[in-house]
């Protein structure tokens, strides 16, 4: 913070709360729209309470973004304001706001646009910048559990749809299970570091981990694993997207896996960097089965909620590459590759939650037939990102792949770089197949031609800039290199 | 700096661009329109194209017109030809306006045609011009997806299949490469091609799951890439895609799968594999050697057994192309001349016999050889033009096709006598293909009922050959035209070869010197 007038900052107490402002003034944002949507007009103001909460999210963003250079500690490290948490932020802002944008209309269509979902989201949004920034176990914790208590939420928010209550269910039990057993790995790093703090359990792990603390590191990982579904923790995530009502989906598909893979290289890096030989092998475990397994699993698939669902999957295991390779390069290109990623699938979600046939929103990927006869720039579009989604060149998902597999060779890993590229050509063939419909498939019940301005504009401008990309990926890549450099220092 | 390359490159992405933007309606004034952008296009490239090989300076053996440019980390936008890439380019760009005229009569969604070729030509010119490895591989993979397009929305009966074979199989290919690639970059820190060409990729040979590498490093990293360029050229036994490729393809299509597309593979060989892996190689150039040479009498033989003649040139594309690699591992200047010039040549000649094909086609809707016969009575103009590329497709001395497979089994047949003879009896069994198809097709009385009213060619098809006879012909009787320009580049390519592997050989010996 530049002004100097705040009394918290530099005193002794190390609270230092400027640091946390973001998050601090976006949970009083939060509080306030409450209030004013329950004494205003309960779900009558939920359209604005919308776009209060999107417009509050974009400008959280945009001072995160503008504001704070180099690294910032608070509440005694255990929040943590540094470059690679701001570019996550950033990113975690910008797209829990286009998922509320988007979403907007196909929430009043189907009747459950409350004003306690985007208030929802919101929050959730507060507990990914928590996850982020947290330098201690603690935080680490509190921040998660604010994110998911958020999800478990909006994942049933369509309570009189039986699917939907389903799907909250389950993401409950299962993130429940999950967040258990982060807990328990959490306890026992603390039993055998003898503190909470990222800081004080790299100085307790040292060069080599005792194996109290491994096991620490590798229920703490399984937990994260299931947070970013990656195979074999991914069980709830194809269910949980289809039953979940379509904006809800999109948003699974985007902020949280951010928030949760910022996370997983952050508790590597900054609490487990020194044993990073401990960790590559089940990171690359993880990717290495999340990678095939999205691949094969979505071939059969004919709903497209269900068939992103695998391919989130299967992208986590590319991210997870760069993790998996240890080095900050490796860093910088996860970073890359969940900025590629998010893009990508707020584009197809802006597509998925305009496909109406008479009205009714439809999800089977034979709903396309023949679509780009009708609509040539939206199918022009939507083919741009499932070629980048599959990583063929020219488009920017091809450089997001390019990086991880840079960076896994460069750590000497080529044999998960070669892993990585045979699964992506199985992948391939789904993409294409949503491609087949479009362009070559038979003519069949045309779906309605409508589609809300931010819808449009969302589409287009992703697949925009997943092809105008190849120019200078819009600066991203220096961005992502200062993160990765904060991270790894 | 001199942009012309990257002005070559882009100039159909700019037509391209212009018909997506500003062409409106689907009525036939606009599929003209459509037609109309697409050739001026094609051709002012190719009048471009023109001014880089008068300015090209045959005797330099470096790349020239060369540019760069920053790009993303670590990659440079780096664009250059030499002896070897400037007559793929003049290929191409020589091609493109004869495929649009070829195209004239296409009616179904013309300005998505025209757009995909468009976008086609810039990616192909692209493949050959690029200087930079992540550059190339942007070109060489992104060229799969108007492929794909062109075979899916045009195509024929069975084109969805054919599609997913076409993309799935050579992105197979391609992904090792690309890893292969990433392996490069990160062993000696730069993608720039001619950089990489002087560096020595290490030979010590290992073992790796129990399986010894013999040449080591550069062994794998020559299968990486080989498992791509042999995908796409397409050699015996990874071709099966692409006969259903070629038969699914509208004719235009076919002609620039079978007149460019080919290419990109045999140019993969001379552009990466031999300059950078000369060690890995001649490890595998015996291999390589002995798949081609069964290439050539094996898919001879499946050929005569066609009864589709798009397929049937399919086939002997595939024989054809086993010369080509036949002579880039004889690794000695008349292989490396003959297989440039038999790609060169082949690309007029496959492309002329499926816009002959195309002919028949567009009249009577198959493609069955028995469906016809005896055209020569109502079309002895398009007799004539078949039968010159018949000859050439045989290899009659006086066409381009004598050329380059006489220059090839000579390269062969210094380095394998035994590969050359078999290679040489495939030159049998391809007259006997070619022209018993000839036989079936255009000999004998018109008998069909339903050929009594086909008519002979039309201006505009006479206009489209001419310029294919012109160049068959000129090449077989003065095929200086080629070797002069690719000569220094290729003497300089196996020099160079030859110093690295003289180099590693004394490596080895002083290694068993100190035991």
């Amino acid at each position: 913070m530049a002004s100097p007038g705040w009394p918290w900052e530099g005193s002794e107490t190390m609270i230092n709360a400027a640091a946390a402002l973001p998050e601090i003034l976006l949970v009083l944002f939060a509080m306030a729209a409450l209030l004013f949507a329950v004494f205003g007009g309960k779900d009558e103001a939920a359209p604005s309470v919308l776009w209060a909460s999107a417009a509050a999210l974009a400008a959280a963003a945009l001072f995160v973004g503008a504001g704070g250079r180099g690294t910032r500690e608070a509440f005694h490290g255990a929040f943590v304001d540094d470059g690679y948490a701001r570019f996550a932020k950033v990113t975690i802002l910008l797209s829990a706001a286009a998922i509320l944008v988007i979403g907007r209309r196909h929430m009043e269509r189907l009747g459950i646009l409350k004003f306690e979902y985007p208030i929802l989201i919101t929050l959730a949004a507060v507990g990914m910048m928590m996850m982020v920034s947290a330098g201690d176990l603690m935080a680490l914790y509190m921040g998660l559990e604010l994110q998911s208590l958020a999800l478990y939420v909006v994942a049933s928010i369509d309570r009189d749809s039986t699917r939907s209550t389903e799907a909250g269910l389950k993401y409950f039990v299962l993130g429940a299970l999950s967040s258990g057993l982060l807990l328990y790995g959490a306890s026992l790093v603390y039993g055998y570091a003898g503190t909470t703090l990222f800081s004080g359990i790299l100085r307790a792990a040292g060069d080599g981990a005792s194996i109290g603390l491994v096991f620490g590191l590798v229920f703490i990982s399984v937990g994260l694993a299931f947070k970013v579904s990656a195979a074999p923790f991914h069980m709830w995530t194809p269910d949980v997207y289809e039953g979940a009502p379509t904006p809800v989906t999109a948003f699974f598909a985007t902020a949280p896996k951010v928030a949760a893979m910022v996370l997983f290289g952050r508790v590597l890096w900054d609490a487990f960097g020194g044993v990073s030989g401990d960790w590559t092998q089940i990171v690359a475990f993880l990717s290495v089965v999340s990678m095939f397994l999205g691949a094969v699993a979505a071939i059969g698939q004919r709903d497209i909620k269900r068939l992103m669902a695998y391919s989130s999957i299967s992208h986590m295991g590319f991210a997870l590459i760069g993790l998996a390779a240890g080095t900050e390069e490796g860093a910088r290109a996860m970073l890359i590759y969940m900025v590629v990623y998010v893009v990508m699938n707020i584009g197809v979600f802006a597509f998925i939650l305009s496909m109406e046939r008479e009205g009714e929103p439809v999800t089977d990927i034979g709903a396309l037939n023949n679509y780009s006869k009708g609509e040539p720039l939206k199918g022009l579009a939507l083919l741009v990102l499932m070629f980048s989604l599959a990583g063929v060149p020219p488009f920017v998902g091809f450089f997001a792949k390019l990086y991880v597999l840079s960076a896994a060779v460069g750590a000497g890993m080529a044999w998960l770089a070669l892993a990585g590229a045979v699964a992506s050509v199985i992948a391939a063939y789904y993409y294409l197949r949503i491609v087949y419909f479009m362009y070559f498939g038979e003519e069949g019940a045309p779906l309605d031609r409508t589609m809300t301005p931010a819808n449009w504009i969302a589409l287009l401008a992703c697949a925009g800039a997943m092809a105008a990309g190849v120019v200078n990926l819009f600066g991203i890549e220096a961005l992502a290199a200062s993160a990765a450099a904060a991270l790894v220092d | 700096m001199d942009n012309t390359l990257s002005l070559v490159t882009f100039l159909p992405l700019i037509g391209a661009l212009t018909l997506a933007l500003f062409l409106r309606g689907d009525d036939a004034y606009a599929r003209r329109n459509a037609k109309r952008v697409a050739l001026t296009t094609t051709a002012a490239t190719f009048a471009v194209s023109l001014l880089i090989l008068v300015r090209f300076d045959p005797t330099d053996t470096g790349f020239q017109f060369v540019e760069e440019a920053e790009w993303l980390g670590g990659f440079t936008y780096k664009m250059g030809v030499d002896g070897i890439s400037i007559l793929f380019v003049m290929l191409t760009t020589f091609l493109m306006p004869l495929v649009i005229a070829g195209a004239w009569e296409v009616e179904h969604r013309v300005k998505d045609y025209m757009i995909a070729f468009l976008v086609l030509e810039t990616l192909m010119i692209g493949v050959f011009c690029a200087l930079d490895l992540i550059l190339f591989y942007l070109f060489f993979e992104a060229g799969l997806i108007p492929m794909f397009l062109i075979i899916g929305i045009w195509g024929g009966a069975n084109r969805i299949y054919a599609a997913f074979k076409f993309f799935l199989y050579t992105f197979l290919g391609s992904v090792l490469m690309l890893v292969a690639m990433i392996f490069m970059y990160a062993e000696a820190g730069t993608t720039d091609i001619p950089t990489l060409m002087n560096h020595p990729f290490g030979t010590e040979d290992f073992d790796i799951l129990g399986i010894h590498v013999s040449g080591g490093v550069q062994t794998l990293l020559w299968l990486a890439f080989f498992a791509s360029f042999a995908v796409k050229m397409p050699m015996w036994p990874v071709h099966t895609w692409l006969p259903d490729a070629h038969v699914q393809a509208p004719t235009a299509g076919s002609v620039v799968l079978a007149a460019i597309l080919l290419k990109m593979g045999g140019y993969g060989f001379l552009r990466f594999s031999l300059p950078m892996f000369p060690v890995g190689s001649e490890v595998m150039g015996p291999f390589v050697l002995w798949l081609s040479a069964i290439a050539v009498v094996y898919t001879s033989l499946v050929a005569l057994a066609q009864e589709d003649m798009k397929k049937l040139i399919a086939y002997s594309s595939v024989a054809h192309m086993g010369f080509v690699t036949m002579g880039i591992f004889s690794v000695n200047q008349q292989g490396l001349d003959g297989a440039i010039f038999q790609m060169l040549s082949h690309g007029f000649i496959s492309g002329a016999l499926f816009l002959c094909v195309g002919v028949i086609y567009d009249r009577m809707h198959t493609r069955e050889i028995e469906a016809y016969g005896g055209l020569v009575n109502r079309m002895p103009a398009y007799a004539a033009v078949f039968m010159l590329f018949t000859m050439a497709n045989v290899g009659l001395p006086g066409t381009s096709g004598f050329v380059g497979e006489f220059l090839t089994l000579m390269g062969v047949f210094q380095v394998n006598t035994l590969i050359a003879v078999v290679a040489a009896t495939g030159v049998i069994l391809s007259a006997a293909y070619a022209l018993w198809l000839y036989r079936r097709v255009v000999l004998g009385d018109l008998i069909k009922e339903s050929l009594k009213s086909i008519t002979d060619m039309t201006p505009r098809e006479r206009a489209v050959f001419a310029p294919l006879v012109v160049m068959t012909i000129l090449l077989g009787v003065y095929p200086a035209l080629v070797t002069d320009i690719v000569g220094p580049s290729v003497s300089a390519l196996v020099e160079r070869v030859e110093t690295a592997r003289a180099d590693v050989d004394g490596v080895a010996r002083l290694a068993l010197g100190g035991e």
